[in-house]
C-alpha cells in the first residue's frame, strides 16, 4: 500500500464510527472467526453436540413431575406394567429406562440428575476458575514475595489429599450439596493457579505490556486490558476440563456415600444401585444409565477442550 | 524517490536552547542473582553498572541520537528517562523539576516508540483500541476543543501517515505491514500529544527500504508538532541522517557529545573514531578495528574506562604525551574541547588545551 | 570453469492451499575465488537460493532449472552423492547460526563431527584439524573444550565459520552471518571472512540485506527483489551508480556519513516488500517505484545489459528502450 506524505495535520471530515460500535463489531468478528475454526474440528463438534444434548436434557428436568422422584409417591399405577414384586423393573414401554428398586423411573431420575450433576460441575468449576485465576495472575504479575507466598499456599492446597478431606468435612459439616461443591472447588484451584501463573509470566514479558506502562497504565489497568484477555483462553480451556473433573469428583464422592441424600445426582444413583445390589439382581439398566451419562458428558467436555487447545495453540504460533 | 518530496528538516533555534529534559549524574545498577544459600551467607550478586554517572541536557525541538554498542547502557538510559527503569542515583529533571512520585501526568509529556512494532502491539486489540488505550488510561474522553475520542484517534493515525484513518480502525496489527505497524506505535504515542518522544531503535527491526519513511515521519513530526526526540541507536549512519546532536556512550558513560557534524566528522574520542571506522564502506576492511574484550558492565576498568582498548594508549602516543598514567588510573568526566562539543579523553584535552580535572 | 553455475532457477513452495514462487528465474555464475554479494529484503528469495544450492529446502518444494557445483548437476544428484557433496563441496554459515550450536556438546566435538561424518579423518586426527581450524578463525586451540554458552556471540560465529571450513569446501554460503552482532564484532568477523576467503581461494555467496557490508566484502553484487535479480554488476559500481530504482532506494538506506545528500534527509520507499503469494503485475517493483511509468505495470522487464559486465531489469535502462523500439 503506497502511503503518501500527510499534507496537513487536521483530521479529515469523514464518518467516524462510535467507539462502542467498534468494540462490539470487533467482538462479533472475533466470535465468528472462532466459530469457523471450531467447526473445522470434527471431534470438537461431536463433543459440542453431546454437550448441547445433555444441557437440553438438564433443562427438560423442569418439566419432570417432581412426584415421579419421590419414593413415597410410588403407587401401583405409577409402576405399571411392573409390579411391586418385580422391582427394580427392566426397561419397558412405560419406563424407557426401567425403574429403580423403589419404582421410580430411571429416566426421570437421570434427567433430574443431569441438572444437579451439571450444576455441581459448573459451580465447582466456577470457584476453581475464580480463585485459580486470581491467585495465578497476582502471583505471576507481582512476582517476588507475593509470588512466593501465593505459590507456597498453592502447593499446600495441592498436596491435600482431597478424598480424606472430603470425608472429614462431610462428617463435620454434613452431607450437603453445597459442601460438596465447596470441597471440590477448594481442592481443584491449585492446578489452575499454576497454569494461569505460567501464562501470566509469559504474557507479562511481551512488549505491549511495557508499552501500556509507558502510556501510564496502573497495574490494575495493565491486568484488565492486557494480561486478562491474553490469559483468558488458557483459563477457558482449563475450565472446560475442570467441569468434567468436577462432575467426576462429585460422582465419586456420592458413590462413596458422601453425597447429599436429598438430591438426585448421577453419583447418588450409582450409589443407590450398588447399595441395593443391582448387579447381583441383574438390574443393569439402573447402573448403566447414570454411568453412561457420566462417561458421555466427561467425554464431551474432553473433546471440546481438545478442539479448543488446537485453536489456541496455532493462534499463538501464527502470531 | 521520496527525496524530492522530503522536506529538509530545520535544525532547532540555536540561540535560545530551552532545556526540556535534564539528566544529572544518573546511575542505574543491576544486581546479579545468587543462589539461596549463598545469599544467606551474605554473598551478593555481581553488580552491573549499566548507567554509571551520565549527565546531559535535551533541548526543545532537537533530535538527539544516543549511540553506542549493545551493553553501553543507552537502552537503560532511555527507559530511565521514560520512568520504566528505577534509578539508583542522580536525578532526572523535566522542565526544571524533578520527576514526581506519581509518573502518570509525566507520561502525557514523554512518550516512547519501541523497537519491535510486532511485539509492542497486542495482537488481540484492534488498531483503534491500541491507539485509544492512551486516552482511556488517562481518562481523556474529550479533546481540548471537545472532540470525541474517535476524532482524537483518527487525528493521531492521520498524523502518523495512516490515511484514511477509518480504514485502520478495525484492523488487527498482523493485518498490516511492518512499516504500518511502526506508524501505529507512533500514532499511539502521539495521541497523548507529548512534548518528548523517546525512540528506542525505531527502525532497526524494519526492512531497509522502509526505514527512511519512518525516519522522515519522525522528522516531520518534530517540525510540525514541535516535538523533542531522542533516538537510541547503534547505527551512526542513522544519526547522520536525522540527528542534530549525537552522544556516544561507552560502558555506562557518555564519552563524547556534540553537534552531529562535529562528532561524526571530527570525532574527539578514540572510541567514537573506532566506531566510525567500522561503519562498512568500500575498502573499509583495511581500517583499524578495535581488539580486546567487548565491554562488560560488571568489570569496569579503573581510570578511563576505555583505556584497555584505546589505540592511543596501545600505540604509545599516550605515553609520549605524558598522560598514560592518568588514562590508567584517573577517572574523568566530559569537558568541552570545542564550542558545544565535549569529550572525555585526556588526549583530546591535551590537544585542545582544556583543563583536565578529574571527574 | 565456475565453481557454481545457476541457470534459470525457479523455486516454488507448496503449501496446503497454494503454490508460492519464491525464486523466479535466477541465473548467475561464480568463478573460483570470487565473492558474490546477494542483497535484498524479506521475501525476496535470497535465503531460498542458499537452501536450494544444497537441496536443503522442505521436501515438497518444487525446484526447476539447473544448479551446477564444480560442473556437477546438484539437482540430479543421487542422495549418497548429495550427502558427500554437502559440506565438502559447499557449506553454509546460517542465519542465527549461533543458536545452531548444540548446547550440551563441546564445540570442538561439534566441529569434529563434520569431519568425521564425511570420513575425512578418524576422531583423533579430526581433533587435530579442529585445533588448526580454530587458530585459523582466531580462537585459541584450548577453546575447543568449551561449551557454547562459554563463548560470546562473535566467538560463536567464528566457530560456525570454522565448522563451515572443516571439510575444505570450494564454496561457502554465508546467510546473514553478522546480522545479530555488534558493529565492532561484525567488523572483526567480516575481516576474518575476507582474509580466509583470499587465503584459501574460496568462492563465497554473501547474503544479507545490509548493502554497505556487501560493498566491503564482495566482488560482484546481485540485488534481488520479489524472487528475481533486478540488478547485477561489480559491487562498487552497483552501489555508487545504481541503474535500478530499487537499488538506489536500498543504497539510500545505508548512507555514508559525511554525504550531504543525506544530511537531515532520510530517504525511503513507501509500501512494503511484496508478498510472494500476491505479486504485482508487470514489473513487481512498480507500485513502489518513484520512476514508474505506464508500461511498468504491464511489461515485466528482463535483465538488460547496462554497462560493462552489468545488467539491470528496468525499462528505463537504455538497452531496454532499444529493444522496445525494435519491437515497436
Amino acid at each position: 500500500m503506497k502511503v503518501d506524505d500527510p499534507p496537513t495535520v487536521e483530521s479529515p471530515a469523514l464518518e467516524i464510527r462510535s467507539a462502542r460500535r467498534i468494540k462490539w463489531t470487533r467482538r462479533r468478528t472475533a466470535a465468528k472467526r472462532f466459530w469457523r475454526e471450531y467447526r473445522r474440528s470434527t471431534l470438537g463438534m461431536v463433543g459440542l453436540v453431546i454437550l448441547v444434548l445433555f444441557i437440553a436434557l438438564a433443562f427438560s428436568s423442569i418439566f419432570v413431575d417432581k412426584s415421579a422422584l419421590s419414593k413415597t409417591a410410588v403407587t401401583e399405577e405409577s409402576i405399571a406394567p411392573c409390579t411391586f414384586v418385580t422391582l427394580p423393573c427392566a426397561p419397558n414401554s412405560t419406563h424407557l429406562l426401567g425403574t429403580d428398586a423403589d419404582g421410580r423411573s430411571v429416566l426421570a431420575l437421570v434427567i433430574e440428575g443431569s441438572r444437579v450433576s451439571l450444576l455441581v460441575g459448573f459451580a465447582a468449576a466456577a470457584i476453581t476458575m475464580v480463585i485459580g485465576a486470581m491467585v495465578g495472575i497476582l502471583a505471576g504479575y507481582r512476582g517476588r514475595v507475593s509470588d512466593t507466598v501465593l505459590m507456597r499456599t498453592t502447593d499446600f492446597f495441592l498436596v491435600i489429599p482431597w478424598l480424606p478431606l472430603a470425608i472429614v468435612l462431610a462428617a463435620i459439616l454434613g452431607q450437603n450439596i453445597f459442601v460438596l461443591i465447596a470441597i471440590i472447588g477448594f481442592t481443584s484451584w491449585p492446578s489452575t493457579a499454576r497454569l494461569v501463573r505460567a501464562q501470566t509470566l509469559s504474557v507479562k514479558e511481551h512488549s505491549y505490556v511495557e508499552r501500556s506502562r509507558a502510556l501510564g497504565a496502573t497495574n490494575s489497568q495493565v491486568i484488565s486490558r492486557h494480561i486478562l484477555p491474553n490469559v483468558m483462553p488458557v483459563i477457558f480451556a482449563n475450565t472446560i476440563l475442570t467441569v468434567a473433573i468436577a462432575i467426576l469428583s462429585e460422582s465419586a464422592l456420592s458413590f462413596l456415600g458422601l453425597g447429599d441424600p436429598r438430591r438426585v445426582t448421577w453419583g447418588t444413583m450409582i450409589d443407590a444401585a450398588f447399595d441395593a445390589g443391582a448387579i447381583s439382581i441383574g438390574a443393569w439398566w439402573w447402573l448403566l444409565a447414570p454411568s453412561l451419562c457420566i462417561v458421555l458428558v466427561v467425554l464431551a467436555f474432553m473433546l471440546c477442550g481438545y478442539a479448543l487447545d488446537e485453536i489456541i495453540n496455532p493462534r499463538i504460533r501464527e502470531r | 524517490m521520496s527525496q524530492a518530496e522530503a522536506t529538509t528538516a530545520r535544525p532547532p533555534d540555536a540561540s535560545e536552547p530551552e532545556v526540556v529534559v535534564e539528566v544529572r549524574d544518573l546511575r542505574v545498577t543491576f544486581q546479579g542473582r545468587v543462589g539461596f544459600f549463598e545469599g544467606l551467607r551474605g554473598k551478593k550478586g555481581t553488580l552491573s553498572r549499566a548507567v554509571d554517572g551520565v549527565s546531559f541536557e535535551l533541548r526543545r525541538g532537537e533530535v538527539m541520537a544516543l549511540a553506542g554498542e549493545s551493553g553501553c547502557g543507552k537502552t537503560t538510559m532511555a527507559r530511565a528517562i521514560m520512568g520504566l527503569q528505577p534509578v539508583d542515583g542522580g536525578e532526572i529533571l523535566y522542565e526544571g523539576k524533578p520527576l514526581p512520585r506519581d509518573l502518570k501526568p509525566y507520561r502525557r509529556e514523554v512518550q516512547m516508540v519501541f523497537q519491535d512494532p510486532t511485539g509492542t502491539l497486542n495482537p488481540r486489540q484492534t488498531i483503534y483500541e491500541i491507539i485509544a488505550e492512551g486516552l482511556r488510561i488517562h481518562d481523556i474522553d474529550r479533546g481540548p476543543n471537545g472532540e470525541p475520542e474517535e476524532q482524537l484517534v483518527a487525528r493521531a493515525l492521520s498524523r502518523a501517515g495512516l490515511r484514511p484513518p477509518e480504514r485502520f480502525f478495525l484492523r488487527y496489527p498482523h493485518e498490516v505491514s511492518g512499516g504500518q505497524r511502526q506508524r501505529v506505535v507512533i500514532a499511539g504515542a502521539l495521541v497523548l500529544e507529548p512534548e518528548v518522544i523517546v525512540a528506542d531503535e525505531p527502525v532497526s527491526n524494519l526492512d531497509a527500504s522502509v526505514r527512511g519513511e519512518i525516519l522522515q515521519l519522525l522528522m516531520k513530526l518534530r517540525d510540525d508538532l514541535d516535538l523533542t526526540i531522542i533516538i537510541v541507536t547503534h547505527d551512526l549512519g542513522l544519526a547522520w541522517t536525522v540527528a542534530d546532536r549525537v552522544a556516544i556512550m561507552y560502558l555506562g558513560r557518555i564519552v563524547e557529545i556534540g553537534p552531529a557534524e562535529d562528532v561524526l566528522l571530527r570525532p574527539e574520542h578514540p572510541y567514537s573514531k573506532a566506531l566510525l571506522d567500522v561503519v562498512p564502506e568500500p575498502g573499509g576492511l583495511e581500517r583499524p578495528i578495535l581488539t580486546g574484550e567487548p565491554p562488560d558492565p560488571t568489570r569496569i576498568p579503573p581510570g578511563c574506562r576505555f583505556h584497555p582498548r584505546c589505540p592511543v594508549v596501545a600505540s604509545g602516543r599516550a605515553a609520549e604525551l605524558g598522560i598514560e598514567d592518568r588514562c590508567r588510573t584517573e577517572d574523568l568526566a566530559l569537558q568541552d574541547v570545542a564550542p558545544e562539543h565535549s569529550s572525555a579523553c585526556y588526549e583530546a584535552f591535551a590537544r585542545h588545551g582544556s583543563d583536565a580535572t578529574t571527574g | 570453469m565456475s565453481v557454481l553455475a545457476v541457470k534459470d532457477l525457479w523455486v516454488t513452495y507448496r503449501t496446503q492451499l497454494s503454490e508460492i514462487p519464491a525464486v523466479r528465474g535466477v541465473s548467475f555464475d561464480i568463478p573460483k575465488g570470487q565473492v558474490l554479494g546477494l542483497a535484498g529484503e524479506s521475501g525476496c528469495g535470497k535465503s531460498t537460493i542458499a537452501g536450494a544450492i544444497l537441496r536443503l529446502l522442505p521436501a515438497r518444494t518444487k525446484i526447476e532449472g539447473s544448479i551446477e557445483l564444480e560442473g556437477e548437476d546438484v539437482l540430479g544428484m543421487k542422495p549418497g552423492r548429495l550427502r558427500a557433496v554437502r559440506w565438502t563441496g559447499a557449506s553454509i554459515v546460517f542465519q542465527g547460526a549461533m543458536h545452531g550450536l548444540n548446547p550440551v556438546k563441546r564445540i570442538g566435538d561439534q566441529i569434529a563431527e563434520a569431519i568425521v561424518v564425511h570420513q575425512q579423518a578418524g576422531e583423533k586426527q579430526a581433533l587435530v584439524r579442529v585445533g588448526a581450524l580454530l587458530e585459523q578463525v582466531g580462537l585459541p586451540t584450548r577453546r575447543m573444550r568449551d561449551y557454547p554458552h562459554e563463548l560470546s556471540g562473535g566467538q560463536k560465529q567464528r566457530v560456525m565459520i570454522a565448522m563451515a571450513l572443516a571439510c575444505s569446501p570450494s564454496l561457502v554460503i554465508a546467510d546473514e552471518p553478522t546480522t545479530a552482532l555488534d558493529v565492532m564484532v561484525q567488523a572483526q568477523v567480516l575481516r576474518l571472512m575476507k582474509e580466509l576467503q583470499s587465503e584459501l581461494g574460496l568462492s563465497m555467496i554473501f547474503i544479507t540485506h545490509d548493502l554497505s557490508v556487501l560493498v566491503e566484502t564482495s566482488d560482484r553484487l546481485a540485488i534481488m527483489y520479489a524472487g528475481k535479480i533486478v540488478e547485477e554488476g561489480p559491487a562498487d559500481m552497483v552501489f555508487h551508480s545504481p541503474q535500478h530504482p530499487y537499488t538506489e532506494a536500498l543504497a539510500a538506506a545505508f548512507p555514508e556519513i559525511g554525504d550531504d545528500r543525506f544530511r537531515r534527509k532520510p530517504m525511503g520507499l513507501g509500501g512494503d516488500p511484496p508478498d510472494p503469494a500476491d505479486l504485482p503485475s508487470g514489473c513487481s517493483f512498480h507500485p513502489r517505484c518513484p520512476k514508474a511509468f505506464d508500461d511498468c505495470s504491464t511489461v515485466e522487464p528482463e535483465l538488460y545489459p547496462a554497462g560493462e559486465r552489468r545488467r539491470a531489469a528496468c525499462l528505463l535502462v537504455p538497452a531496454a528502450k532499444e529493444r522496445a523500439g525494435a519491437h515497436a
